[in-house]
């Protein structure tokens, strides 16, 4: 823990510590996992006999990596704005997504709506589905036994630890990814946001009120 | 009136999408996603024949009984045509 000297109590070393006062991180130096060898092998195979290429392999991490909640928030602001375009997100999240130009590939996506009474929230009880085309690589928590097992069970306290306190007459609806769709949560547009554009309103859409354990932030 | 179903209790091995605490339970279909390879010949390589997909919702209260925290809250689940019964 970084710490004030002026407060110390007790006498203690700071020996192997960082200047920041942290324990410097051990290298990994321990030996590769089963699975780690495997991937290996098999990149090295596959690239060995001209199946692929280090750069391609590259260019798909770069492609996964350059996903982020900015896309995700986009399709949320357009919907904001464009009621024509939320019914099409409504009936089909996968084209309406493809119509903005992102890259879904066969994703079969669906949105759910937070309205008045009711508040939308996802997971994957089995493994750790997540609309990653839209929203990038998803949070750890995410991929948690913890958040897995207690959303479908306790829904409330899961989302009052995430600082989201929803009252009895708000109805949550959970939606376990158990197979072939994904799920993204169309949040409700913020109260005051009427004069704001949509690249406006897409920045108050966070991640979080994409999955459903937020809700997006309000105007300053 | 939306079809109620009970997802069959059964416990096969294998690769299931059928997670265990909805088994046994009886929902209403939310709505029909049309056919789906079956996941459980598809983990194997095997040829995986089409099932219908379906989202199911179930109330917190069927679910967890009096361990629910309001028993009107819901979980939609996709369940495979072959894991239902219809009521």
């Amino acid at each position: 823990m970084p710490h004030d000297h002026h407060d110390h109590g007790t006498p203690h070393s700071h020996e192997g510590m960082s200047p920041s006062g942290h324990p410097y991180r051990a290298d990994n130096d321990t030996a590769l996992t089963y699975w780690q060898v495997m991937e290996i092998a098999m990149r090295e195979l596959l690239i060995e006999k001209g199946v692929t290429t280090s750069a391609e392999v590259q260019a798909q991490i770069d492609v996964m990596d350059s996903r982020s909640p900015a896309n995700g928030a986009a399709v949320i602001a357009r919907a904001w704005t464009d009621p024509d375009f939320r019914q099409r997100l409504l009936e089909n999240a996968s084209d309406a997504s493809r119509e903005m130009g992102f890259d879904i590939g066969p994703l079969q996506l669906i949105a759910v709506e937070n309205t008045a009474d009711t508040h939308n929230v996802i997971v994957c009880t089995l493994c750790s589905c997540y609309p990653r085309n839209l929203l990038g690589l998803p949070p750890d928590w995410y991929k948690s036994r913890a958040y897995r097992s207690r959303l479908v069970k306790t829904p409330r306290a899961v989302l009052g630890e995430f600082g989201l306190n929803l009252p009895d007459s708000t109805t949550i609806r959970v939606h376990d990814s158990t197979a072939d769709m994904r799920y993204i949560v169309l949040p409700a547009r913020p109260a005051g946001t009427d004069d704001l554009t949509e690249e406006q309103l897409a920045r108050l859409v966070t991640r979080d009120s994409m999955i459903g354990t937020g809700l997006p932030r309000t105007p300053e | 009136m939306p079809d109620r179903v009970r997802v069959r209790a059964m416990m096969p091995p294998g690769h299931l999408r059928t997670p265990s605490y909805l088994r046994g339970k009886t929902g209403v279909i939310e709505r029909e996603l049309g056919p789906f390879p079956n996941p459980e010949q598809l983990a194997y390589r095997q040829p995986a024949g089409k099932q219908p997909l379906y989202r199911v919702r179930f109330t917190m209260g069927e679910i967890w009984g009096d361990a629910a925290e309001r028993p009107e809250d819901t979980v939609d689940a996709e369940i495979y045509g072959h894991w239902l019964e219809r009521l």
